[in-house]
């Protein structure tokens, strides 16, 4: 990892300010622990292309909120309720998650999924978060594109020209879920804008995180989305292994069994020097 | 090194003398010297490394000089930044958006209470404890040697001297005024201030006033001299580039960025500076203010847009050096008089260290001392001054950058020692290497100017070696 000092454009061209969506919750009282440098660290989750905060408030917000953890969920410009700016980068995204954690009272552990886990891959290589999760990640590349491409055509094709992507029910959600809640999911989505999408396609590794924060990768081997190999390989990049849930979806906060990789996650967080 | 050294489990028994006083082992702990800008980023960026850290603040809160509660603090009512937010923030704690582009002091210190609070620094930080005496120690098992601080409550108490394994000293460099000596400045019946001991627009209200220094403080108080005063003559040296906080719309730093992004040639810049300049602002000796007797980027750039507006309005009068002062009346270089009631030495500050042997830092003659990269110690490995840079855009993102390699420093130098030295030596073969390209009007502050982007990008190359080596 070669610490990265020199950041011109991004001094020069900095992001336009936009309105955005946080939604929070706080622990009830009692369940903190100890003092107040012991007690859990604030969680900001991060939602993937397509997704805003909802996708977090549906379950997993009040959940870790519920294990003590005050808990946040942003949506990203042009997401939720956030606003938008027009001929939005990828580097907005990042300089999105790095405002919402830089706000929050203490240093946050922040939680990515799917393209929002590149996007909290490389706002840790500018904010020293306490800790990293990465959620069915979608690190892009051309590879994967292609089978993007090959898997949802109908979905991928326009983006190719100039259009935005639309994602699949079938490859968010496992069959256990129940038919008419992830037809309302699917109501939700937004369109992804094409010059989002098309970054995913260029995408390379992104830079190594500051501070040495811990990383955990999360992620289902059924994942339509997410091949295993990948989550494979973002762990072993992050020096570890990939906790998988078998039988789930791409989107692991939605699906019918949302609460044991949140589970897992913050029993992750729980351990000493994480 | 120790991890998590906290400030309950002070040895409570000393084993070690010196002087016949009892010195407190902190084993591996770091000492930090000030609670302001810089001594918030040692601290952060030392904990980041794992560092057990003391930090002794004299005041009661951080900020250091941007906390106009602060004794030392120089900043007035109506202080601004001069760089924009991307160049004023510590790169890894992104001021909010939508702020201003150029904040006030107020929300500066709102941000630095933020990091502290965001970080858990204050736990780190002893408020209201001064530094009298920093002196080396031998290590008795041969490692770098250590250092004794000797500390003492900032309003009295009794010394008390602790050992640690490194200092970063981080004191600031605007606090101690710098006042030129003039003829019959003794006699003069008029009130004479620093600039530090002005605090805002009332002090003017009415009164005949003489600004001297063209700095960034003199321009500013000129300004508010020009609303505020009966009378506002504004002395300066020599001519100067002033430049405006915006160009073609946007923060001329940032433009100013991009251009150094390109990696443009000085000359192709200093080209661009001057016709940038020609198109918003014009010539300036038409206002009758001396043209610049050096070109762009030979001096720290003044950043001040509403100079040439109130030269304009006739608020301010520009006037040559002072020559000397008289009973009721200032005499200038070109022979005129004017009596002015309140005189305003912009005339800057002059970095001190009085906790500090000079030689320990190489102190020239000329008080200057001679740091490798500008902030490590010549004489000791476990040494360092973070902050003392005047950029040509903000200090923060520099000084993040300088405490990053402190602790990435004292880390391999814990780990690797050999290797660490050998870097050491090479570093040392850099000599007084100065990090601009220009060649800068001598003045005793101009030392320790440098340019942002060669400064960094030194900084950059010196952190890759250290992580080569790590």
């Amino acid at each position: 990892m070669r610490t990265v000092v020199m950041r011109s454009r991004e001094w020069a061209h900095p992001s336009p300010p936009v309105r955005r969506e946080v939604l929070s919750a706080a622990p009830e009282e009692g369940t903190r622990s100890g003092t107040p440098e012991k007690s859990p660290p604030p969680v900001l989750f991060v939602p993937g292309y397509g997704h805003g905060a909802w996708a977090y408030a549906e379950h997993w917000l009040e959940h870790a909120a519920s294990r003590g953890f005050p808990a946040y969920a942003m949506s990203l410009r042009g997401y939720g309720a956030s606003g938008s700016t027009p001929r939005t980068r990828f580097a907005d995204y990042v300089h999105d998650v790095t405002q919402v954690a830089a706000s929050l009272p203490r240093q946050a552990v922040l939680v990515g999924h799917g393209a929002g886990a590149l996007v909290v891959a490389q706002a840790m290589a500018r904010y020293p978060a306490r800790a990293g999760v990465l959620v069915s990640p979608v690190f892009g590349g051309p590879a994967a594109a292609f089978g993007q491409l090959r898997a949802n055509p109908a979905g991928t094709l326009p983006a190719l020209f100039g259009g935005g992507v639309r994602l699949r029910r079938s490859h968010l959600f496992s069959r256990e879920l129940q038919g008419s809640i992830s037809q309302g999911y699917q109501q939700r989505l937004e369109r992804i804008p094409g010059a989002a999408a098309r970054h995913l396609v260029r995408s390379r590794t992104p830079e190594g995180p500051v501070g040495n924060p811990p990383v955990l990768v999360v992620g289902s081997p059924d994942d339509r989305l997410v091949s295993r190999a990948t989550l494979e390989r973002v762990a072993r990049d992050n020096g570890g292994a990939p906790l998988l849930f078998p039988g789930m979806g791409h989107d692991l906060m939605l699906d019918a069994r949302w609460q044991e990789p949140i589970d897992a996650i913050l029993d992750w967080l729980e351990k000493p020097d994480a | 090194m120790a991890d998590d050294s906290g400030q309950d489990d002070l040895a409570p028994v000393a084993t070690i003398w010196r002087n016949g006083e009892p010195v407190y082992d902190r084993g591996d702990t770091v000492c930090v010297i000030g609670a302001g800008g810089s001594g918030l980023a040692a601290v952060k960026n030392l904990r980041e490394q794992r560092f057990g850290v003391d930090c002794y603040e004299r005041e009661t809160g951080v900020g250091g000089a941007w906390n106009w509660r602060h004794d030392r603090s120089p900043v007035y009512a109506s202080t601004h930044l001069i760089s924009s937010r991307p160049f004023t923030q510590f790169p890894d704690f992104p001021m909010p958006d939508d702020w201003p582009d150029y904040p006030h002091h107020s929300r500066l210190l709102a941000y630095f209470e933020r990091y502290a609070d965001h970080f858990g620094l204050r736990e780190h930080i002893w408020f209201g404890t001064e530094v009298v005496r920093v002196e080396p120690a031998e290590d008795p098992a041969g490692g770098p040697p250590r250092w004794d601080v000797t500390i003492r409550g900032a309003r009295g108490g009794a010394p008390r001297t602790m050992r640690y394994a490194a200092v970063v000293v981080a004191n600031g460099h605007n606090w101690s005024p710098k006042l030129p000596r003039y003829d019959g400045l003794d006699d003069y019946r008029g009130t004479v201030l620093h600039a530090g001991q002005y605090k805002d627009g009332t002090q003017l209200r009415g009164k005949k006033v003489l600004v001297v220094g063209a700095g960034n403080t003199g321009c500013d108080i000129a300004v508010e001299a020009a609303q505020q005063a009966a009378k506002c003559w504004h002395s300066t040296r020599r001519g100067y580039w002033y430049a405006p906080k915006y160009a073609l719309g946007r923060p001329v730093d940032q433009v100013n960025d991009q251009l150094l992004a390109l990696r443009l040639p000085l000359k192709l810049r200093q080209w661009i500076f001057k016709r940038t300049m020609k198109l918003t602002v014009g010539d300036l000796t038409r206002f009758g203010l001396p043209a610049p007797d050096h070109r762009p980027y030979e001096t720290h750039p003044i950043v001040n847009s509403q100079l040439v507006y109130y030269v304009g309005h006739g608020g301010i009068e520009p006037v040559p050096d002072v020559k000397r002062f008289d009973r009721n009346e200032v005499e200038l270089a070109d022979g005129h008089v004017i009596e002015p009631d309140l005189v305003i030495m912009a005339t800057g500050y002059l970095p001190r260290f009085e906790f500090l042997a000079p030689e320990l830092l190489a102190v020239d003659q000329e008080g200057r001392p001679r740091l490798t990269l500008q902030m490590l110690a010549r004489t000791y490995p476990t040494l360092a001054v973070a902050g003392l840079v005047q950029p040509d855009s903000s200090i923060f993102t520099i000084v993040h950058w300088q405490t990053v390699l402190m602790a990435r420093w004292l880390r391999l130098l814990d780990t690797a020692p050999e290797r660490a030295m050998a870097l050491w030596k090479t570093m040392q073969a850099d000599g007084d290497r100065r990090f601009t390209q220009v060649k800068l009007k001598d003045s005793t502050r101009h030392w320790f100017e440098v340019s942002h982007v060669d400064y960094l990008r030194a900084l950059e190359h010196t952190l890759h070696e250290i992580e080569a080596e790590a």
